[in-house]
């Protein structure tokens, strides 16, 4: 298990370096030019936020209804993965709209519901911290409702009017530009399952901790 | 007197339809600019007055790779600044874990 989570973390490394070999040979967007190459991390980084998001719900959904720690652990680490690339999002997002649409930023439907789905998981986390004892539950519950959010905002663009582009220009990709795209992807998506088996491992070692410091009460 | 008038009458239609025929060709003139740019393609060069480069709103001329540049370089930061806070908080929960592991073990041998 160790060996192979060195090896893939070195596949991850290995991919991320040399995705910027990719990304500046893929064809310049006709009309916005060098600037849309920002897609190549923006667009992955949102796909991991989702997946986190859909990990943290189901984590939350079945420690609500089982109450098995594992679950628990599993939705801490899910929350604050996604608070991280919905972060990488959040920020890439604005610095290829200014170029693009002329403003940072646009209180539509798109940007707006991810901004809201972003700061649930901020949420989750703030009382995973400061909700002191039982907090667990009401947390889990509020990752089911970040989780059911993640639809909505992925299918804003093709339901209201924005500024973003629509979900067809991943779909409609020409060649050139598919590749680095689904590479850059693939890397994201290598690392999230790396950091969350970490991150899940953090919340373990954690509670045996908390064993031990009981067990020397005792 | 009556035949004069008689004269001017004979004359006026003939004045009225040269009047007329002037108008319509000073018309026919002024307009006829008009007409032809109403008919020519629409063009996106300045034509009410020309606006230095320098003087243009500020997205016109942004230059894009500052932008991509800060893009890589916050997700880099980002990822690595998360690893790096992961791996840092698994290192001090190991190093607990043995300091309690060894008062727990030195507590039960005596």
């Amino acid at each position: 298990m160790n060996r192979l989570y060195q090896l893939l973390l070195l596949l991850a490394v290995a991919m991320f370096a040399y995705a910027p070999f990719m990304i500046v040979q893929a064809p310049y967007e006709s009309t916005m030019g060098l600037v849309q190459k920002i897609f190549y991390f923006h667009f992955p980084s949102w796909i991991v936020m989702f997946t986190a998001a859909t990990v943290c719900g189901v984590g939350g959904a079945l420690y609500l209804f089982t109450s098995r720690p594992a679950a628990d652990r599993v939705t801490v680490a899910g929350a604050e993965l996604a608070v991280v690339f919905g972060l990488i999002g959040l920020i890439t997002g604005p610095l290829w709209g200014r170029k693009a649409w002329g403003v940072w930023w646009q209180w539509d439907a798109r940007l707006t519901s991810a901004l809201v789905l972003w700061l649930i998981f901020v949420a989750y986390l703030l009382l995973r911290k400061y909700g002191g004892p039982g907090s667990e539950k009401l947390s889990a519950a509020i990752a089911l409702f970040g989780m059911a959010n993640v639809p909505f905002v992925y299918w804003s663009v093709n339901v209201w009017r924005t500024v973003h582009p629509k979900t067809t220009v991943v779909t409609t990709l020409l060649p050139g530009m598919r590749e680095p795209l689904w590479w850059s992807v693939s890397a994201f998506m290598l690392l999230f399952i790396l950091l969350l088996i970490s991150r899940v491992r953090l919340e373990a070692r954690r509670s045996e901790l908390e064993g031990l410091f009981v067990a020397l009460e005792d | 007197m009556m035949g004069k008038i008689t004269g001017l009458d004979r004359r006026l239609p003939r004045m009225l339809r040269q009047t007329l025929a002037g108008f319509v060709v000073a018309l026919a003139v002024l307009l006829a600019p008009a007409a032809a740019g109403a008919q020519q393609p629409p063009t996106t060069a300045a034509q009410e007055g020309f606006v230095p480069v320098d003087e243009s709103k500020p997205q016109e001329h942004l230059p894009a790779a500052p932008l991509v540049m800060t893009a890589y370089a916050v997700a880099w930061v980002a990822i690595f600044g998360y690893v790096w806070s992961l791996w840092s908080r698994l290192a001090r929960v190991e190093r607990e874990i043995a300091e309690v592991s060894r008062r727990v073990d030195a507590g039960s041998r005596r």
